[in-house]
């Protein structure tokens, strides 16, 4: 009656159906090693007949005489992105706060719901927005400055890669603060602090952690941003004099010369290598980020 | 005191003026990208391909770049959820709270995180090896790693939302895993799975990074996996590209239509998530 | 009346533990056939533990330990040869808040059915019948025979449970476990649910845990007393009550603690 011979097509049929759901599962945890083991063997050749100290460090940029030199790709990323973050940090942080703990329901539901729309927004059109609206201000302003500028620079390039990343740094803060336990606010209230003193005080104390994991996350996503950024930022191999100078960022290097990758040796290496650089770091990024959110769940339980 | 009650406003003006920048730009970003390219946008947009003249200015429309797009992410979706909807499900159902669930999550984090440039680069990568060319077949190949991350997190967060309560209720009356799974468990998690989808669908059409390497271009729906296909995202990239002012009015027309379809995908999950919730348990 | 038949249920040497916690002590006990017992004791002391680990539900508890032979029947049903979904539906848990699953309140019962093979598109199968006969059982048909397509979060609290009962019923169960099966309704619904329970045991074996003394009395044909994760007592109930034979027993039923 209790027996297995009796649920044995059952039983079989659950135990094919799992093994089959954890090969999948582990292929699918694989795959992030297979496209670092795949990037890396295309790499190679480019890795192997130059020292990594002239790749990361020289500014010698001319493929055809076999010099990569991919020090101002680097530093054209990072100008870009510090920019952003710049821009979107405190302002992310501080809307989040508000959205979280001083708009109304009704106000809440509708901005989350422009910020959700905001996140689906392609990367195309906020390019394409950003070469109307952006780069014609910048050239402006620029010029009045006594800069020269085209308007196409690591400027444009870091206010649109912020706009990019508003949405994310937003939302994974909001849910940071909520998070917050109502005891812990009931608490601060019932020993008579005002709001503005329980949120500064309490709230954003318990939360800083997540939050900072929140921003180094969108760090790591505008590090890899590359259609919008690419559209207004110049494309210009040489480092940045100042933020109205254009600049060549890894992502917009790749997609820009994917195509001559077969007229010229060594290349199709040199843009993987790029490619490589951009998920190590990126993949660093996410580590370093789950590694604090981690600490900080252990700490508080 | 009073230097308390400053800072207090202060700091209230600044959240507040940070919250109307974030939802000015969304504002300012549709709002110039419609002025701009409403005056542009027609009906043969949409009923007519590019043909060679179009780039120079000349008549046509997107209509490859529409349908290209939409036979890509239709393919990508489906393989995207017939490999996530199992992997959500072991994660939660068979190997819940074990390390390598962790470690699984982990890994699928990392690969959130990853570029849609590297995706493409990888792609890139392989057809480099295999000697393929630019393709819909790679499109998808590169779409479908994509998305795939994005639809492992959507369906993984809204299981784990299930009450335990409810696979308790099952394995009660003598279900099995699978069974829980797909009968209960799914059942539950219906609006979310709906939503996710439409989210990863709306991430996959507007890609260009991962599609600019692998998939080509064509002035011509495709005829077969392994022809090159138009996208939109690139149709309004390469549209932008030329020197022609009538070309350029046409890229801000073609970002207004993917600008619509993504808007269009993001109510139909808002709608859809109550239309499925009938039988859901609260 | 006291037959000597063989006890339904005989739990040995039943061990259970959450990480370093021992939640109960070599607890040994027997169920008799067809007759209700109740498992009464002070709120944490094993009670629940206890009859989860009747049906094996326990096992799916993160970190818990537990060794023990459980014979119903005759047959040890923690042996590996045993298959654990039958031994789930032989005996048929309801949880002290109902758990509904989510679908009609049609498809809530006909699910055990149907997850041990009747098909799950053929309604004409029988199952229509079946699913009046368990309604009916538990004291439901009448409220719900017209709304069995409705999703079943939309009936109250009372009508939930006896939902729950219904669905368990349908499995053809032969022992029914109640944790606390009315503490969570009002007074009305679980007058309900307790004459369901009364008449059931005619042809179940019912075991049910309570915290309330005054419930035990009404409908409990035996009574295991659980305390601190071991039986303190156990016997029919007229004798139970009237003369406990232990002191702690005796505190107890007088209310010196709950």
């Amino acid at each position: 009656m209790f027996f297995a011979h009796e649920g044995m097509n059952k039983q079989t049929k659950n135990a094919l159906a799992s093994r089959l759901m954890q090969s999948v599962t582990i292929l699918v945890s694989l795959f992030i090693f297979v496209m670092i083991f795949v990037l890396l063997l295309k790499a190679e050749p480019l890795l192997a007949s130059k020292p990594i100290f002239e790749l990361l460090f020289s500014s010698s940029w001319h493929p055809s005489r076999g010099e990569f030199g991919f020090y101002p790709f680097i530093i054209g990323t990072l100008t870009v992105t510090c920019i952003a973050m710049l821009i979107a940090l405190p302002i992310c942080f501080l809307a989040a706060i508000y959205v979280a703990e001083y708009a109304t329901g009704r106000i809440r539901a509708v901005v989350n719901s422009m910020i959700d729309l905001l996140a689906g927004v392609p990367s195309v059109v906020i390019g394409v927005w950003g070469v109307l609206a952006i780069v014609p201000i910048i050239k402006v302003v620029g010029t009045d400055a006594g800069q020269a500028t085209t308007g196409y620079s690591v400027l444009a390039g870091g206010i649109v890669l912020a706009i990019m990343v508003f949405p994310s740094i937003i939302s994974v803060s909001q849910e940071v603060l909520r998070s917050v336990p109502v005891s812990m606010r009931e608490a601060s209230f019932a020993l008579g602090a005002t709001k503005w003193q329980t949120v500064k005080h309490v709230v954003v104390r318990k939360s800083l952690p997540g939050i900072i994991a929140a921003m180094i996350l969108g760090f790591s996503r505008a590090f890899g941003e590359t259609i919008a950024v690419l559209m207004v930022v110049g494309n210009v191999p040489r480092i940045p004099s100042s933020i109205f100078q254009p600049a060549y960022p890894l992502p917009a290097l790749i997609a820009n010369n994917y195509e001559d990758v077969m007229s010229i040796p060594l290349y199709d290496s040199a843009l993987l290598f790029a490619a490589l650089l951009l998920l190590l770091v990126v993949a660093g990024f996410t580590l370093f980020g789950r590694l604090i959110l981690v600490r900080l769940q252990r700490r508080s339980v | 005191m009073k230097n308390r009650k400053l800072e207090e406003q202060i700091f209230n003006a600044l959240m507040l003026a940070s919250t109307l920048i974030v939802v000015g730009s969304l504002l300012a970003v549709i709002g110039v990208v419609i002025v701009k390219g409403a005056p542009a946008l027609s009906l043969s947009m949409i009923t007519q391909t590019s043909n060679g003249g179009f780039y120079l200015g000349g008549a046509g429309g997107i209509l490859n770049a529409i349908i290209g797009s939409l036979y890509l992410i239709s393919a990508s979706i489906s393989l995207a959820f017939v490999i996530g909807l199992p992997v959500a499900l072991y994660l939660n159902e068979y190997a819940a709270r074990s390390k390598s669930a962790d470690v699984v999550r982990l890994c699928l984090d990392v690969l959130y995180g990853v570029p849609s440039i590297v995706y493409g680069a990888f792609a890139f990568t392989l057809m480099l090896i295999l000697g393929a060319r630019a393709s819909l077949l790679w499109g998808i190949i590169t779409i479908t790693l994509l998305i795939i991350p994005i639809m492992i997190r959507g369906i993984d967060e809204i299981i784990r939302t299930v009450p335990s309560k409810l696979r308790e209720a099952s394995y009660s009356l003598g279900a099995s895993k699978l069974q829980t799974a797909f009968n209960v468990i799914i059942r539950q998690i219906l609006p979310g799975i709906v939503a996710t989808v439409l989210l990863a669908l709306g991430r996959g059409i507007g890609d260009a990074a991962s599609v600019l390497l692998t998939a080509g271009y064509s002035d011509s729906i495709p005829t077969s996996l392994n022809s090159p296909v138009a996208t939109l995202p690139l149709a309004i990239f390469f549209q932008l590209s030329t020197p022609y002012p009538e070309a350029q009015e046409r890229a801000y027309a073609s970002a207004i239509i993917l600008l619509g379809i993504i808007v269009m995908l993001s109510l139909s999950a808002r709608f859809c998530t109550s239309r499925f919730s009938k039988f859901v348990i609260r | 009346m006291q037959t000597i038949t063989k006890p339904h249920i005989r739990v040995q040497n039943l061990n259970v533990s959450y990480g370093d916690t021992q939640v109960l002590k070599n607890v040994n006990v027997d169920f008799p056939r067809r007759q209700t017992t109740a498992i009464i004791g002070p709120s944490g002391c094993g009670k629940s533990t206890l009859l989860r680990s009747l049906n094996r539900l326990l096992e799916l508890t993160e970190g818990v330990k537990l060794s023990c032979k459980i014979l119903v029947d005759d047959i040890d049903i923690m042996s590996d040869s045993v298959d654990v979904t039958n031994v789930r539906k032989r005996l048929a848990l309801i949880a002290q808040t109902p758990n509904l699953l989510p679908m009609s309140i049609f498809d809530n019962i006909a699910y055990g059915p149907r997850v041990s093979g009747m098909s799950w598109w053929n309604e004409i199968d029988g199952i229509d019948r079946m699913v009046e006969r368990c309604l009916r059982a538990s004291g439901l048909w009448e409220e719900v025979k017209d709304r069995l397509k409705e999703p079943a979060s939309r009936l109250s609290i009372g009508q939930q449970q006896r939902l729950c009962l219904a669905r368990a019923l349908a499995v053809d169960p032969e022992v029914i476990l109640c944790d606390e099966p009315t503490s969570a309704l009002d007074p009305i619904s679980a007058q309900h649910v307790e004459k369901q329970l009364q008449a059931l045991s005619m042809d179940y074996t019912v075991v049910f845990v309570t915290h309330t003394l005054r419930q035990a009395r009404r409908i409990a044909d035996n009574v295991i007393f659980l305390y601190m994760g071991e039986v303190v007592e156990e016997g029919p109930a007229e004798s139970f009550f009237s003369q406990p034979k232990s002191a702690v027993t005796k505190a107890y039923l007088e209310g010196a603690f709950s």
